[in-house]
């Protein structure tokens, strides 16, 4: 997977408030298949009002195609809001679980260790797996995946990114 | 509130938007709606396939200006409706299409014709709705009418579960709905509009594009008082053909892949193209790149999606074009008299328009598509209603058969269906029953449903069936000779079927005219008729449709066939 503008054009957070009913995040992921936008990745949730969820959507996109997936997103009937994210006035976070292989104890030291640093949680030991949580900035999740990516990732999994304004901005 | 069952409720709720005419084909999913009709106020037109009866409820959509209603069962039933949903959905016209579904319990088991149609037919429709219970059916019809008519229209599917159809309840009909997220402007930015006026006050050679928006709004005495005011050039697009009068002294008629070859030059020649309620498909405009270029773009259109999507805009005025065209022939009135007809760029009009008159040969034969589409023309009065199957009957129609009246002539042209034509116009007559209705058709295109004669003759839709029959496919054949060397493939259809046999086994009238002579008689005793009538022209299976702009190149690459 691809983060922080790795790929042509800029790294854009996008949310989108949308009806909480069967069938919606079927409506825009068919969305975006059909008209080839390349979604880096997408998460779901509910939000402060019962009846509304909010979808965080992060691309790398060219402008003009970004104007189009924002469009095109709005253009669904069960879609209610869509805002594209300065990523300068937002706050944005992703959760990343992510398993070693970890035998010897010199490396599941360093790992630890790491760990640590990142300020992430050691989630389970095992008798040859550690499991991290790590939260953050994609880009800071990526760098700690570099950084122990050598010692053997057995299992990863990343939430996806979640945002919000900063501020009094709604 | 009323107790009734989910059936009884879809019909009130049908009635209460005022539908007169169903089209469908029950089955096990839907006879509980089968048994609701019984004695409701709606007529219902039996089918011979499923297809069809999307194609009817399109037609009558597209002359009434209002959703047209088809029914059918799950399963096959509502596979069999895809092609027309989204033949609607590409051309924008509002449909509402109500399926029944297995029971409630019984989604998800796989269950005799079960079918997700609404995960089938998502991408091709504006929107979906299953009630889960019975209560739900009222506002959810509701619904789906204001979906599919407001806005962009586009088919709605209802699919309703048989137990939800049997299910009986307390019914409340509401008078006032609400989409949240579905809110479509009317207006556009009078700032936008300040900037398209300026725009075109100093424009020295605009011209007007009409698409399809303009007949969808029904906006044609706007668009004629903008042209008269500027005095300029209207083409259209293909889909926009009798937006606005084609023997008008300003008309140029369609540009595009197979565009009058004079609309496909001036627009070339423009410094301004206003384009109203067209979204500059690839059939029109060529290439992307290089349409326009150079050139400034004022696009009005209702879906804020349309704009920069295919094309880079100068100004975008996003709302409807009755609105928009008002409002800014108002404001340009304030700034500009009503120019003359005497200035240079409507010479350029006038020159270009008689060059290719006397450039551009007919086809030598005593019958050929233009000849007989003149006739047609002749005979036929201002107000009939002209439809058309797909390929080079399409084309010719196009290039050879003027509509004179705004809003007279529809054709599948986004999805390009071959076999719209011909169910589309019964749905047409069943709008319009006073008009002489004409499907300009194909042999090949209409083979694909040519089971609605049934149709048209037990339901009394006397339709004529204009048959361009060169025993071919036709429009496939031309690329074959064009980009294959000839090399034919999959097209000759070998004098198969004897279309006249075909009218008489339904109980219609079949005419094989040989001459000129024989078609003017023809379609004269086709408009005199009470039963639908296939007209079986000859056309030489080499004809081709020219002018021809090849997929790829640009307008400017047009090559004539002279
Ligand atoms: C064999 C074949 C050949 C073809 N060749 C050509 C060709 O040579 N030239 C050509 O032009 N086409 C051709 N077509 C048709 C082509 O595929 C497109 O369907 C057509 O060009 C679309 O035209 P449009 O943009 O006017 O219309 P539409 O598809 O009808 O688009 C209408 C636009 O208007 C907007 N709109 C709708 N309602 C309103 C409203 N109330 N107010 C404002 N805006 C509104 C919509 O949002 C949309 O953007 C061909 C098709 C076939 C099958
Ligand atoms: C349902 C469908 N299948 C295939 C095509 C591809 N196609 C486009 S034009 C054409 C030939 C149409 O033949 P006919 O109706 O006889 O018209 P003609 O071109 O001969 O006038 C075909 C096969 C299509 N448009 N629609
Ligand atoms: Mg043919």
């Amino acid at each position: 997977m691809a983060t922080a503008a790795t790929q042509s054009g800029s790294w854009y957070i996008v949310t989108a408030l949308v009806e909480n009913k069967p069938g919606v995040l079927f409506r825009v992921t068919n969305l975006f298949r059909a008209r080839n936008f390349n979604i880096e990745s997408i998460t779901v949730g509910s939000t402060e009002q019962k009846d509304l969820s909010r979808m965080t959507i992060t691309t790398n996109s060219d402008e003009k195609t970004l104007d189009q997936l924002v469009k095109q997103l709005r253009k669904l009937i069960d879609v209610v809001e869509v805002k594209v994210l300065d990523t300068e006035k937002t706050v944005y976070r992703e959760l990343a679980l992510i398993k070693m292989t970890a035998v010897d104890p010199t490396t599941r030291s360093e790992i630890i260790n790491y760990a640590t640093i990142f300020r992430g949680n050691i989630l389970d030991i095992g008798k040859e797996t550690i499991t991290v949580e790590i939260t953050g900035t994609p880009d800071k999740i990526d760098a700690f995946k570099n950084l122990v990516e050598h010692y053997g990732i057995a299992q990863l999994s990343r939430t996806g990114v979640s945002a919000l304004p900063r501020g009094v901005e709604l | 509130m009323v107790e009734m069952t989910g059936a009884k409720a879809l019909i009130q709720a049908l009635e209460k938007e005022g539908t007169e005419i169903v089209f469908g084909l029950p089955g096990g999913a839907n006879l509980p709606i089968y048994d609701a009709l019984v004695g409701a106020n709606l007529r219902h037109v039996l089918v011979r396939h499923e297809q069809s009866a999307a194609h009817m409820a399109d037609g009558y959509a597209r002359i009434k200006r209002k959703a047209g209603v088809c029914f059918a069962t799950s399963g096959p039933g509502a596979t069999n409706l895809i092609t027309g949903i989204a033949t609607a959905y590409a051309d924008s016209s509002p449909v509402v299409a109500v399926t029944g579904q297995v029971p409630l319990a019984m989604i998800g088991k796989d269950a005799f014709q079960e079918t997700d149609i609404i995960g089938v037919a998502n991408p091709c429709t504006k929107y979906s709705f299953q009630p889960r219970v019975a209560t739900e059916i009222p506002e959810m019809v509701k619904k789906a009418f204001y979906i599919s008519e407001s806005g962009r229209p586009g088919p709605v599917l209802v699919d309703i579960p048989k137990d939800v159809q049997q299910a009986t309840a307390d019914m409340k009909f509401p008078d006032l709905i609400k989409v949240r997220g579905y809110n479509p402007v009317v207006d556009a930015d009078l700032s936008d509009m300040s900037r398209a006026v300026a725009l075109l006050v100093k424009a020295e050679r605009p011209i007007i594009m009409a698409g399809g928006g303009v007949i969808l709004s029904g906006a044609f005495s706007e668009l004629q008082a903008l042209a008269e005011l500027l005095m300029i050039p209207v083409v259209t697009t293909f889909k926009g053909k009798g937006a606005f009068p084609e023997n008008h002294p300003l008309a140029m008629g369609p540009i595009g892949m197979h565009g009058h070859a004079e609309a496909n030059k001036i627009i070339l020649e423009a410094d301004c193209i206003v384009a109203v309620g067209a979204r500059f498909s690839d059939r029109s405009v060529g290439r992307f790149d290089e349409f326009g270029k150079g050139m400034s773009i004022i696009h009005m259109d209702i879906d804020p999606a349309e704009i920069g999507k295919n094309k880079s805009v100068d100004v975008a005025l996003v709302g409807d074009v009755k609105s928009s065209l008002r409002t800014l022939v108002k404001l340009l009135a304030k700034k500009i008299a009503k120019r003359s007809a005497d200035n240079p760029w409507l010479k350029r009009r006038k020159e270009l328009v008689q060059y290719y008159a006397e450039t551009l040969k007919d086809y030598p034969r005593e019958i050929t598509a233009r000849k007989s589409l003149k006739k047609l023309r002749e005979l036929l009065p201002a107000n009939g209603i002209v439809t058309t199957e797909v390929g080079q009957c399409q084309m010719w129609a196009s290039l050879h058969f003027d509509v004179i009246s705004p809003g007279t002539f529809f054709s599948s042209t986004g999805l390009g269906t071959m076999g719209f034509g011909f169910p589309a116009s019964i749905g047409a007559k069943a709008a319009a029953p006073k008009v002489p209705v004409v499907d300009i058709a194909g042999d090949g295109s209409f083979n694909m449903t040519e089971n609605s004669l049934a149709v048209s003759v037990l339901d009394k839709f006397p339709v004529i069936v204009f048959l361009m029959n060169n025993y071919m496919l036709g429009m496939v054949a031309q690329w074959q000779r064009t980009f294959y060397n000839r090399r034919y493939s999959g097209v000759h259809q070998h004098s198969c079927p004897d279309y006249v046999k075909i009218a008489d086994a339904y109980g219609a009238q079949g005419i094989r005219v040989g001459s000129m002579q024989e078609l003017d008689k023809a379609i004269k005793t086709a408009m005199k008729s009470d039963v639908a009538t296939v007209i079986d022209i000859p056309i030489d299976p080499d004809e081709d449709v020219y002018p021809f702009v090849a997929p790829g190149t640009g307008l400017k690459d047009m090559i004539t066939g002279a």
